[in-house]
């Protein structure tokens, strides 16, 4: 094949790439570039996560060290008037009962915490955005790639620079899980608002309703659904990155998999695979359970 | 004639990015097909005046895509206009600030829409005290003005309903006791029985006319159905291709259609209870006291009523009297008759 090309110049024959003496020189640079900004920046960046931190290592002690049979009762209480459901109910109940049977307590009581406080972040974060959004299509045009972004660099790529400014730990930990996990409480929320009812809207604005009004009375209620929707979808995305957060050092049911599979422990790898797909599900089912009864209204009962 | 309540000056309205210059290009005569053609704008209304009436019912009447629904959203300018006036008890609405507009949405005009507009999430007293609410009245206050209305539309009982679990005919009874519990001097009603089977429109007709004997409000109402137009209409506008053709009262427009688009519409309409006695009656009335076997009908009274009366009490004449008593002319069956009887002799000639 390439004779037939034999007469032409070279950069047409190869990609004219930049040389490799320029590359190396190109990425040398930009790292140490950023080497000097987290070291002059690391600590204050630190100190700036620091209440957070705080509020994380205060819950998950408090999930651990109290006694395993109240967290289970709270867990399950909240389970239960969340959903109304027994069948939710009682299968919380035995799945809780069996990941402490096999010794998992403590590892998903971390993972509990950790995501907990990243889909509370995720939400406080993301739903303001979201509705900011909504409002203008040029915010939307502007937010939309960088959400794409979000939702497709692979996490170990922003791993890195998170590491190097933060060391590894909870903090860090927490940004990769916040980062990869809000998108879709974004979007949801902005198409849930979007897709309102432009009647309903209009009759609001016939009787005066000021732009808050607008926004608690009728935008968000009617768009619950999708914004349920989206914080489930943020739930799952959040404990998908469980085991990838172990990585830098994120202690919960991550650790025991990332182990097991550098040490081929097969069964130990399953277990702590079922768990997350057990905690998965009950959050699951709790927050579609409890999104299903605020949409009660929606029932037409009438003959 | 006392000030109108609402009065719309050479109002336009230009779909599109640069309405306002397009509005100069209609006004030099530039058609409604030509404006989307040349300069892709389309022509909502133009060069619409009305005066509405204080305290009775206008209704603007006209086919989809007539512009009617547009022309009521101009009153509380949930539509912006591309050039005129809309003066409501001497106010400019398109002159307002936000803040002002909003005021005057709380307390001086409320809108029925077609499709209802319920908030579904929001039980039947919440919907109806959302007017309050947005005012920011006090708990009590908004409770104790959506009872009020929920009984007066006849929704005792069903105020801790959601709007899905209600009929369609309930559900914009919901929509009139919402509208009405702000105390809104005018009530903008846009297609608002349009949506209802037949049965349940008359029915709400009924509840209009009973609620505006009582409460005298301003209401403006559009409609698609010229029966409906004829029956609640104090004033009568018909739009057309975003024009007014005619205006008037009911009679007027029966009797003396504008063109041959309103004739072609009033042929259908039952003229018997549209046109009153005194418009056919025989003038002056003889001298001396009535005949013995003449009726007594008051002026403004429907033939269909005068017929009725007549069969009932085995008559054939009757005389028409004026608000203090006094005759002010003579009908037979005959010329009652010929009066209910639609003209088909104009159209036999032409």
């Amino acid at each position: 094949m390439a004779s037939l090309f034999n007469g032409l110049p070279d950069w047409l024959v190869e990609f004219p790439q930049l040389a490799g003496r320029d590359l190396r020189h190109m990425s040398r640079t930009i790292d140490q570039e950023y080497r000097a900004f987290s070291r002059a920046w690391g600590d204050a960046i630190e100190n700036f996560f620091r209440p957070l931190l705080d509020f994380l290592l205060w819950f998950e002690n408090l999930l651990i060290q109290t006694p395993w049979w109240i967290v289970l009762a709270v867990v399950v209480a909240i389970v239960w008037f969340a959903s109304r459901s027994v069948k939710i109910t009682i299968g919380t109940f035995i799945a809780l009962i069996l990941i402490g049977v096999f010794g998992m307590w403590e590892d998903t009581m971390r993972t509990l915490s950790i995501i907990t406080v990243c889909t509370l972040l995720s939400i406080v974060i993301g739903m303001p955005i979201g509705i900011a959004m909504s409002r203008s299509n040029k915010l939307q045009a502007a937010i939309n790639p960088i959400l794409d972004v979000m939702q497709t660099m692979p996490s170990f790529v922003y791993l890195i620079p998170i590491v190097m400014l933060l060391g590894i730990g909870l903090i860090p930990g927490l940004l990769v899980v916040v980062i990869y996990a809000m998108p879709p409480i974004i979007r949801l929320t902005n198409l849930g608002i979007r897709l309102v009812d432009k009647e309903v809207l209009e009759a609001a604005n016939a009787f005066g309703s000021s732009g808050w009004q607008k926004l608690v009375e009728v935008q968000l209620p009617l768009s619950l659904p999708t914004i349920m929707a989206g914080i489930n979808q943020t739930i799952m995305m959040a404990l998908a990155m469980v085991v990838v957060a172990s990585l830098i050092g994120v202690r919960g049911l991550g650790q025991p998999v990332l182990q097991a599979i550098t040490n081929q422990y097969f069964t130990q790898g399953v277990l702590n695979g079922l768990a997350i797909v057990a905690i998965a599900i009950i959050f699951d089912r709790t927050s579609q359970a409890y999104g299903k009864r605020l949409q009660r209204h929606r029932e037409a009962s009438h003959g | 004639m006392a000030e109108p309540a609402i009065k719309v000056r050479n109002l336009y309205k230009i779909f599109g990015r640069r309405d306002r210059e397009m509005v100069e290009k209609v006004k030099e005569g530039v058609s409604k097909s030509e404006l989307l053609a040349d300069h892709s704008h389309v022509l909502g209304l133009r060069d619409i005046n009305i005066d509405m009436p204080e305290a009775s019912i206008q209704v603007v009447m006209g086919l989809s895509g007539s512009g009617k629904s547009t022309l009521i959203r101009h009153l509380n300018r949930l539509i912006e206009p591309s050039a005129g006036e809309v003066i409501v008890h001497g106010e400019d609405v398109l002159q307002m600030s936000e803040k002002a507009l909003r005021e005057f949405r709380r307390h001086k005009i409320s809108m029925v829409f077609q499709r209802f507009a319920l908030l579904p999430h929001k039980t039947v007293i919440d919907n109806v005290a959302y007017g309050l609410h947005v005012m920011g009245k006090s708990k009590a206050e908004q409770k104790t003005g959506a009872m009020r209305w929920i009984e007066r539309v006849g929704l005792a009982g069903y105020e801790d309903n959601y709007p899905a679990q209600l009929s369609g005919g309930m559900q914009q009874r919901v929509g009139l006791a919402r509208a009405l519990a702000t105390d809104a001097d005018i009530l903008l009603m846009d297609e608002a029985f349009s949506a209802l089977d037949p049965l349940i429109r008359t029915d709400m007709q009924s509840v209009l006319l009973d609620l505006q004997k009582e409460l005298a409000k301003t209401i403006v109402f559009i409609t698609h159905d010229l029966d409906e137009a004829l029956r609640l209409g104090d004033k009568i506008a018909i739009l057309r291709d975003g024009e007014i053709v005619q205006q008037g009262t009911a009679q007027e427009i029966v009797l003396d259609p504008a063109d041959e688009y309103i004739s072609s519409f009033v042929r259908e309409v039952n003229r018997g209870r549209v046109i009153q006695a005194e418009t056919i009656m025989d003038t002056p009335p003889p001298p001396g006291p009535p005949a013995e076997n003449s009726i007594r009908v008051e002026k403004g009274t429907v033939l269909e009523e005068v017929a009725r009366r007549m069969t009932e009490q085995d008559r054939d004449q009757a005389h028409v009297v004026n608000g203090s008593g006094e005759p002010i002319g003579t009908l037979t069956m005959r010329s009652v008759m010929a009066g209910m009887a639609t003209p088909v002799l104009k159209d036999a000639i032409e």
